[in-house]
């Protein structure tokens, strides 16, 4: 196990340098002298070059690289062009924020996902699995930044019993569990949960069907283990697979709360890139990028761990 | 196969009954197959709604008017409303659905072909070639496609092209894989050996072996992809990344029109409620293709 746990460290190495590399170019594929965002279109030249200079902008491709991928081990994400503010001091209690709503999303959406998809498996074909399909398609289909708007419309417009946006009265970025803040995550969170309880239904559900059909269970039936038991059984077999895909819908959730965000005005990463988007902002988004990308590959390899843990046969490969 | 059985020499007595081709099959189970035949109905006439916007639309779809703002459904030369200039609904939704259909459709062709050669030349080479490739694309798998997305349109700033771009590196990851995928398990089988044996070139064995078998499932898949990309071409525009104003596309128009969501809810929700419709009806049918084509991902 120590061996695996090993080999997959050093995996993820090459690929968390090539997440930098990523990021680090998209200064460069933008439009534009990077320097414009900084200064005017009609600073002298010489306070140009001097920026130029003091950014690291002069100097060749590769040995910027190697400084930022420097600056980034040390923790230093760059300075926002347009706040002045360290890129890490905001993106810190950003993610605190965005990790709220994905961790409710996930909660919300993961375990009616799992109990919609093993009724669905355990009992094909019957009325449960039939719900659980449309879930499904509707979870898979639905923009959910809409499907935002429309439970605004109806929770907060037309029956007034939620808060429409932000994460608390007055554009408060702080968290703390009180009722109102609660509140105010109530529909961010549902809203974000649907995709993964869609995702999560349907690989539950096929799992199950699929294990279900093995011949130990057969074996299992015929020498009279009773309903518990045999799902005992099926639960052990299902759950390096449920696992592996609750852990990526974990990542696609916190990489895609942008929209959601966007929809209710919550102070998270999300509302951190727009920001960055608009103003042309490129530090703050590179550094949101960054944080969001590694956090992403170490979600990774946190599966890849867990689902050796579960299941033994998984650390030969 | 029927070309084969057609340059047989002329046997005598009735004529064997031909067995029906591969696509013949396909498009028989497909006829079959009502809930794709509707969707792929209600996609036609999305599509063809979106190609003769011009003749269809009842207005001018950037004629704007400050005392008609904010009409709502049902009301007297506007029967969808009107929007927050006061542009009518109907009109920029026909238009909208120009954009946002090219924008749902081209990356995933462009990635199709993009991800299709890459995935096809390391499954075919293996070796470093292989390594070479698939560990690129695995380091634009480290990134949750939405991020992806909005990462790349983001530095490269607004605009159709650019969207287009970013979509187009956000799905030739998943492409190169299946093919890589594919190609890979068919080179290992005999009959690419026997190729090789008498004497066929690598192209050769490409073009005539592995594209006939490939090709479907990659393309089965990548229709899969339309109906992500659909919504995620629109939720670039909402972003404000994607079509540029005052151009009508779906996800702009929801973005717009979420300021007036007190004022006229229902007229502000039509544009997702068709990019709903569209890729809900993308995903029943590239479900119904694959169960068709019978393969197996």
């Amino acid at each position: 196990m120590f061996a695996y746990i090993l080999r997959r460290i050093l995996y993820i190495v090459p690929i968390a340098l090539g997440v930098t590399l990523l990021v680090f170019l998209l200064v460069h594929i933008a439009p534009g002298d990077p320097l414009n965002a900084v200064v005017g279109p009609d600073a002298p030249a010489e306070v140009v070059e001097q920026l130029r200079r003091s950014y690291g902008f002069d100097r060749p491709l590769p040995i910027q690289y190697l400084i930022y991928l420097g600056n980034v081990l040390s923790g230093d994400l760059g300075q926002s062009v347009a706040t002045g503010r360290p890129v890490i001091a905001d993106l810190g209690r950003a993610l605190g924020n965005t990790l709220i709503l994905s961790v409710g999303a996930a909660i919300v959406g993961f375990s009616s996902g799992i109990l919609l998809g093993a009724l669905a498996g355990w009992h094909r074909g019957g009325l449960v699995d039939r719900l659980a399909t449309l879930l499904t398609l509707i979870g898979v289909s639905v923009p959910h930044y809409w499907l935002g708007m429309v439970l605004v419309i109806v929770m907060a417009v037309e029956l007034n019993v939620l808060p429409a946006m932000g994460m608390a009265p007055g554009g408060a970025t702080g968290w703390a569990f009180t009722g109102t803040h609660l509140a105010h995550a109530v529909l961010p969170v549902l809203t974000m949960s649907v995709i993964p309880m869609g995702i999560v239904a349907r690989s539950v559900r096929a799992t199950v069907a699929d294990v279900l059909h093995q011949e130990f269970v057969q074996a299992l039936r015929a020498k009279g283990l009773g309903r518990g038991p045999v799902l005992r059984h099926v639960v052990r077999n299902v759950a390096p697979t449920v696992v592996s895909v609750l852990g990526l819908q974990f990542g696609y959730l916190l990489g895609g709360s942008i929209l959601i965000e966007t929809v209710f005005s919550w102070p998270g990463t999300g509302f951190l890139l727009n920001e960055a988007i608009f103003k042309r902002d490129l530090p703050l988004l590179q550094g949101t990028i960054l944080m969001l990308g590694l956090f992403f590959v170490l979600l990774n390899l946190v599966v890849d761990i867990a689902q050796a843990a579960l299941d033994p046969r998984m650390r030969r490969t | 196969m029927s070309a084969t059985a057609a340059k047989l020499p002329a046997t005598a007595g009735p004529k064997p009954a031909r067995s029906p081709g591969y696509w013949t099959k396909v498009g028989r189970r497909l006829l079959r197959d009502p809930v794709t035949m509707g969707c792929l109905a209600v996609l036609l006439a999305i599509v063809l709604a979106a190609v003769f916007a011009d003749v269809l639309a009842p207005a001018d779809p950037y004629k704007a008017s400050m005392i008609r703002r904010l009409k709502p459904i049902g009301f007297p030369n506007h029967p969808l409303g009107t929007d927050e200039l006061g542009r009518d609904m109907l009109t920029r939704l026909l238009y909208g659905g120009r954009m946002s259909l090219v924008m749902g459709i081209v990356p995933v062709l462009n990635a199709l072909v993009i991800g299709g050669l890459l995935g096809i030349v390391a499954g075919f080479f293996g070796g470093r070639l292989n390594m070479a490739i698939m560990r690129t694309i695995d380091v634009l798998y480290a990134f949750p496609s939405v991020l992806l997305a909005v990462a790349i349109s983001g530095a490269l700033g607004s605009g159709l092209t650019n969207a287009i771009v970013a979509l187009t590196i956000v799905f030739v990851p998943p492409l190169a894989r299946i093919a890589e995928t594919v190609t890979t398990q068919v080179r290992g089988m005999d009959f690419v050996d026997a190729a090789r044996a008498s004497g066929a070139g690598s192209l050769t064995i490409i073009r005539v072996h592995l594209l006939p078998n490939v090709l479907g499932p990659v393309f089965v898949y990548a229709s899969s992809l339309i109906s992500v990309s659909i919504i995620l071409a629109s939720g670039l525009s909402f972003l404000g990344l994607g079509v540029e104003p005052p151009r009508a596309e779906w996800g702009l128009m929801l973005n717009t029109l979420r300021q007036a969501i007190y004022v006229q809810p229902w007229v502000a929700v039509l544009p997702g409620a068709l990019i709903f419709l569209t890729s809900i009806c993308c995903n029943l049918a590239s479900d119904g293709l694959r169960t068709a084509m019978e393969v197996k991902l």
